[in-house]
């Protein structure tokens, strides 16, 4: 236990845009435990949602998460129609996977340039927030917001998508589809990155399984599941994609399945825009019988799951929500001890964490010194960067 | 292996240690147990059949406080949703299983705080989303604690 | 006008801070600074820390956990400082007022200067009350802007769609 100091991080800190308060047990420079307060974000939502009617419910869900503003609202209405059977019309369906296949591009390609500022590329950060901005117009083409859609509700969807729009979508993702080739080329090719990213923070497949990880961290271990071809809802069932997965289980294979994953959403999209035809959005159910049902769908972080028990009066009895950090962020234990103070913030960046998502904190149960501030940490992420990347110019 | 040989299966291994088994669809299981025999199906299904843990949820009811502990079988396409019905709401006890899973870590840290449920044999019940002066004894998510409604205007 | 207030208009160094949020309106502040919107150009930039910062920008509804730390926060902000209040969770709780976890609107908390509502605000209205907000220091006043009614201009044409 000698020279054991503690960092904390937190709760308002400039990696972050979220409070969280960490505390990091270090030896020397390497990471020997680490505690995570949460609660800073817990709203009580389960509990407000047993007050309200089941269509209010969906706009509270959605406030879950921004970044997830229709996965949460998409699993909400699967629970809720899966306590009867409720069928929803096909070109709702497509329209459900097409705006959940945009906000997997724009998560993923806001990961991308937060993870790009914390190794200290900033430029990656400013270009993947760039052409993020595309995705943002068609969302609000599509459904009149950029955040926060109000787009889904139960039985279907609340907005169509017009013919004239169509071809102003395809226009513009061809435009963030050329950045992405460029992104994927500047990114996976980089030596400095292959240096920086790879070996570190390893997840083991054997771990992944016994934390029920979820999302891209699982499936960069090597764990192949996706609920959008296990558990397929809305129109899965009828597009091809491939699910990519990776064995290493390090940082750089989290980076190489987000990126990759893109690519298969924009194929999706294109081919559900081609498949969809005319039809009602809304079938327009009166009430919802007594009983419980379980909404699982894949959330750009992974499986996000909804359960539901209903009486038979316009009010959950029980609102059960799981967001897929919940079960990510536990493994940010098993990843980040024995690795270096300078690794531990890029580490914790690729379980790319919701903590709004998942209303917690951590607290760390240590009454050491305070070795060094909040920015120092960001700092020496970027020095280990730039060190790196002097090793290679030399060479 | 479908929901069928599942239910199957639980009722071989299990005898009428299982209530009750309800197959809702193709996708949905709901199988109610004691709660003294959780761990054990716990190990059953996780460790032997290879499901997936996905989260516990506990529910107020009339009854008792239930907890039903949801796992995933990606391959088939169904959720088996194993329910715990604890009927002493005064002192309610259910043993951890954490030492099946380790994703269950954090749930039961969560259970035990917003419900006031005891898991024997967790060792680290600490609090997870409560700030740390919420009065004891005081359940957030128990039917018997009413949020008032307030006012905007006055606060 | 004086040389505090010059200066202070000049280029507002603003400290991030969220109450418990959903995330919503702390990426629409980071987005805000991105090459599109480019706050920057107002000389507006996000500091790491408090201590440095001329204005601090509140999110989300007043978690019970993160009421003290705002108080702190506020009181170790250099003064002249002022506070902007960003989305509806901070102006008034907004969906979550019935909630046990949320305790009031930030404006019971701190002195508020700026109300930017929304759910979340469009970079828009963003620049618009950062803007509004410089004249304001200018003219060496300091006082809560009721938040106007957006013109039919604001919108941009052809997407705006009606809920059905």
């Amino acid at each position: 236990m000698s020279n054991r100091a503690t960092i904390p991080i937190g709760p308002y800190h400039p990696l972050q845009e979220e409070p969280e308060f960490w505390k990091l047990i270090v030896e020397g420079e390497k990471v020997v435990d680490v505690d995570v307060r949460i609660g800073y974000n817990h709203r009580g939502i389960e509990k407000i949602s047993e007050a309200k009617s089941f269509d209010q419910s969906i706009f509270i869900v959605e406030r879950i998460c921004g970044i997830c503003s229709s996965s949460h609202p998409i699993a909400c209405c699967e629970a809720i129609e899966d306590i009867s059977g409720i069928e929803v019309p096909e070109r709702a369906r497509y329209i459900r996977t097409i705006t959940q296949e945009l906000e997997r591009l724009h998560s993923h390609l806001l990961w991308l340039g937060l993870a790009g500022h914390f190794i200290g590329y900033n430029t990656v950060f400013m270009w993947a927030w760039k052409y993020r901005e595309p995705i943002c117009d068609i969302m609000e083409t599509v459904t009149g917001n950029r955040q926060n859609y109000g787009m889904h509700k139960v039985g279907g969807v609340r907005r169509d998508i017009e013919r004239e729009h169509v071809s102003y979508i395809l226009t513009r993702m061809d435009e963030v589809l050329k950045q992405l080739d460029m992104l994927k080329g500047a990114v996976l090719d980089d030596p400095v990155l292959h240096a920086r990213l790879k070996g570190v923070g390893v997840l083991t497949r054997e771990a992944a399984v016994d934390y029920a990880a979820l999302g891209p961290t699982a499936r960069a271990s090597g764990v192949d599941i996706d609920a959008r071809r296990d558990h397929p809802y809305a129109a899965y069932g009828d597009v091809r994609f491939n699910v990519i997965t990776q064995k290493e289980g390090d940082v750089f294979a989290k980076t190489v399945v987000r990126i990759l994953e893109m690519f298969e959403s924009a194929s999706i999209i294109r081919q559900c825009l081609d498949s969809m035809r005319e039809g009602p959005i809304d079938s327009n159910p009166k009430e919802i019988p007594p009983g419980e049902g379980i909404g699982v769908i894949e959330a750009p972080r992974g499986e996000c799951f909804h359960y539901v028990k209903c009486d038979g009066t316009n009010s959950p009895v029980r609102h059960k929500i799981r967001a897929p950090t919940y079960m990510n962020f536990p493994t940010f234990r098993e990843t980040v001890i024995g690795e270096t103070v300078s690794d531990a913030t890029i580490i914790m960046a690729a379980i790319d964490p919701c903590y709004c998502c998942t209303e917690r904190m951590i607290v760390v149960d240590g009454d050491d010194k305070e070795l060094l501030k909040a920015q120092d940490l960001i700092r020496l992420s970027q020095e280990k960067t730039a060190r790196i990347k002097e090793r290679f110019n030399r060479a | 292996m479908t929901a069928d040989i599942l239910i199957e299966k639980v009722h071989g291994r299990f005898g009428d240690r299982i209530l009750k088994t309800e197959k809702r669809s193709a996708k949905r299981v709901y199988v109610d147990i004691y709660p003294k025999d959780i761990v054990d199906v716990t190990r059953f299904l996780f460790k032997d059949l290879g499901l997936r843990f996905n989260i516990a949820s506990g529910v107020d009811d009339f009854d008792g406080l239930e907890i039903l502990y949801h796992f995933s079988c990606d391959p088939s396409n169904f959720v088996v949703t194993v329910r715990a019905l604890i009927k002493d709401k005064e002192n309610p006890h259910i043993d951890t299983i954490t030492t099946v899973t380790r994703a269950a870590w954090w749930i039961e840290r969560e259970i035990h705080e917003l419900f006031g449920v005891e898991f024997d044999g967790n060792r680290d019940l600490r609090p997870l989303l409560l700030p740390d002066d919420w009065p004891k004894g005081v359940y957030p998510l128990r039917k018997n604690f009413i949020v008032p409604k307030r006012d905007s205007r006055k606060t | 006008m004086g040389l505090k207030e010059t200066i202070l208009s000049k280029s507002i160094y603003l400290f991030h801070v969220s109450s418990g949020s959903c995330n919503n309106c702390d990426i629409e502040i980071i987005d805000c600074l991105t090459p599109r919107f480019d706050l920057e150009r107002f000389g507006i930039v996000l500091v790491g820390s408090i201590k440095h910062a001329d204005a601090m920008v509140c999110t989300g509804s007043a978690n019970r956990l993160s009421v003290p730390l705002i108080k702190k926060l506020y009181e170790m902000m250099p003064k002249p400082g002022f506070v902007i209040v960003w989305g509806a969770c901070g102006s008034s709780r907004g969906l979550f007022k019935d909630s046990y976890n949320t305790t009031a609107p930030l404006d019971e908390i701190i002195p508020v200067d700026a109300y930017i509502p929304g759910c979340p605000p469009k970079p828009e209205a963003v620049i618009a009350a950062i803007v509004k907000l410089k004249e304001k220091i200018r003219c060496g006043a300091s006082l809560k802007l009721k938040p106007e009614a957006p013109s039919p201009g604001d919108f941009r044409r052809g997407t705006r769609k009606e809920a059905r």
